[in-house]
């Protein structure tokens, strides 16, 4: 489904400020895999996504997608395969554009755009039926501008938008962390719906170790650019936080120490 | 003020009209501060003259002007999008290497159009006075401008413009093209201003190199002027409000212009210092309504 094999990135290469983030990480993703993402701040999470996304070209390695090459591939190209969600609830929708503009801007993600209709009358009970699955009342506002909706519910929006039209494979990058603690819970309940009933292939970074122990089939864990654990089945399933904490430093080879340093 | 420099203020508001929807579309629409317009406007002016006096139908030579400022806009795009020039710095250079084109263009700094046919021929056969007929045959250009960009800004494709100028990076996860839309973008905002140009050289009978000269600045003003009196809250409106903000700076313009206080009153030259201070004036309005409300 996605095969990442051995990709190297470097920030600022040649600089005093040189950067390894991604030392020649490889991982293979299988259909229908919800893999969970952690490591301490600064170990390549971002980055590793950001790869795959193809807002940076890896220095060397190389990314496929459904045994398409695409690591050279222009992000917008790329778009095609893959549905996102970032940190930052204002990057996911468009502010000045109404909800269902927002709603057919994604429902065309990858695909031509020519000189019909934006928004389609056809498409309008479907986007009302989508956003009343949210449960926040969007139904009935679908001209209200995304601007004026709050965080939690711009990101609830983005999370639809991503995966309205079926992305091969979704990326969540701490989708939740720049939200309230209620608000984040609901959008993580919403992720896990939209996740199990369409199936979808899915990398979700968290800085919380209980939501990567709780939600996937699989966890992975990143050091310094490199994948440093890969459990699934039923050895997740019976993972504590404390065992992870303990592997962790056991694969840095340093002594136990605070956890402040992996839950970032 | 006389009614004939109404009609002016109302002629030049409407024909102006054109160029204040380009610009309302880059920096707007697009968020792309675009100055290749000082050179797009009389690249319209120069391309249509010189169709005009090669015997092409004045309708025709307004297309041809389009296309050439359409082509103008898409350089500037060019430059910001696939060579990383700061797209301020981009627009100076197009609009700088369109002075020499301009000039190569007509052989000469500039082209007499009397004695030609013109679009203006078309509405002087109703009747109308002249002063009368122009204002409203640009009238007409406007609102079938208008018209066609609020519809192309509600098609899929226009969504997607609306979408980079907001948003680069969520249009992008979208699966669209920046660059491309940033290229057309521009492009079309300078072809309305070409077209534009090309209507003020059929209107006044001659194209000339420096009709361009503080094109952008009078277009912004009547932009920010529209919106803040008349508001900007659909598309639609917005744009509307930008041809009745063209219409009310050149009017604003005439007011002054026939101002006489003792012995003072402002001459041409002094148009310029009235622009900056009407900008300014629209700008700080908002921050002192604000205020005052406190
Ligand atoms: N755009 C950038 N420019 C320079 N350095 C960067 C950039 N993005 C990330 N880095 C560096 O690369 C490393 C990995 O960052 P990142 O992938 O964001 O980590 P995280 O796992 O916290 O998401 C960090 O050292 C970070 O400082
Ligand atoms: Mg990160």
């Amino acid at each position: 489904m996605l095969e990442i094999d051995n990709v190297t990135k470097y920030f600022n290469r040649g600089t005093v400020n040189e950067v390894l983030a991604l030392n020649g990480l490889s991982l293979s993703v299988r259909e229908g895999d919800f893999i969970t993402v952690i490591g301490s701040n600064g170990a390549g999470k971002s980055t590793t996504l950001t790869c795959i996304a193809g807002g940076f070209t890896p220095d060397s390695g190389s990314i496929r997608i459904k045994d398409e090459n695409i690591t050279n591939w222009p992000e917008f190209r790329r778009a095609a395969f893959i549905g996102r969600v970032f940190q930052d609830p204002l990057k996911g929708t468009c502010a000045s554009a109404s909800i269902e503009q927002n709603m057919a801007l994604a429902l065309r993600r990858g695909k031509p755009r020519g000189l019909s209709k934006g928004v389609k009358d056809k498409d309008r009970p479907w986007f009302r039926e989508q956003l009343a699955t949210l449960g926040l009342g969007l139904e009935n506002r679908l001209k209200d501008t995304a601007g004026l909706l709050s965080g939690g519910q711009r990101q609830a929006l983005t999370m639809l938008m991503a995966t309205m039209e079926r992305p091969d494979i979704l990326l969540l990058d701490e989708h939740t962390a720049a939200l309230d603690p209620k608000t984040a819970n609901q959008i993580l309940e919403l992720t896990h719906t939209i996740v199990e009933t369409q199936k979808l292939t899915t990398l979700m970074v968290t800085h919380n170790m209980h939501q990567a122990l709780n939600f996937g089939n699989r966890l992975i864990m990143l050091d310094r650019g490199e994948v440093i654990l890969d459990v699934g089945g039923e050895e997740k399933r019976n993972l504590t936080v404390e065992d992870l904490l303990q592997r962790f430093y056991a694969l840095r080879g340093e002594a136990m120490g605070s956890d402040k340093l992996l839950l970032g | 003020m006389t009614w004939y420099a109404f009609y002016g203020a109302l002629e030049q508001g409407f024909v102006y009209g054109l160029l204040v929807l380009g610009v309302y579309l880059t920096f707007r629409v697009l968020d792309f501060p675009d100055l290749t317009v000082d050179g797009s406007l009389p690249l319209g002016a120069a391309v249509s003259s010189v169709a005009i006096t090669s015997g092409v139908n004045p309708y025709l030579s307004l297309i041809l002007a389009m296309g050439a400022g359409f082509l103008a806009g898409m350089v500037t795009g060019i430059l910001n999008t696939k060579f990383r020039i700061l797209h301020l710095l981009a627009s100076i250079l197009t609009m700088i290497a369109l002075y020499s084109i301009n000039i190569r263009i007509m052989g000469r700094p500039n082209l007499t159009l009397l004695g030609a046919d013109t679009v203006l021929d078309s509405v002087s056969g109703l009747g109308l006075p002249p002063f009368i007929a122009s204002p409203m045959l640009f009238a007409g250009f406007c609102i079938v401008a208008v018209a066609v960009l609020v519809w192309f800004l509600h098609t899929e494709m226009g969504l997607t413009l609306l979408a980079t100028g907001d948003n680069a990076q969520m249009i992008t996860a979208q699966g669209v093209n920046t660059h491309n839309v940033i290229i057309f973008g521009v492009g079309l905002s300078n072809a309305l201003a070409a077209l534009s140009g090309a209507l003020i050289a059929q209107n006044q009978g001659a194209a000339d190199v420096n009709m361009g000269v503080g094109t952008i600045v009078a277009g912004l003003a009547s932009v920010i002027v529209g919106e803040t009196v008349f508001g900007s809250r659909t598309i639609a409106r917005a744009m509307i409000a930008a041809i009745l903000g063209s219409v009310t700076y050149r009017l604003a313009i005439a007011l002054a212009l026939g101002l006489k206080l003792g012995s003072f009153s402002f001459t041409p030259s002094d148009l310029n210092l009235i622009t900056s201070i009407l900008v300014i004036a629209a700008l700080v309005s908002p921050q002192l309504k604000r205020k005052f409300r406190k």
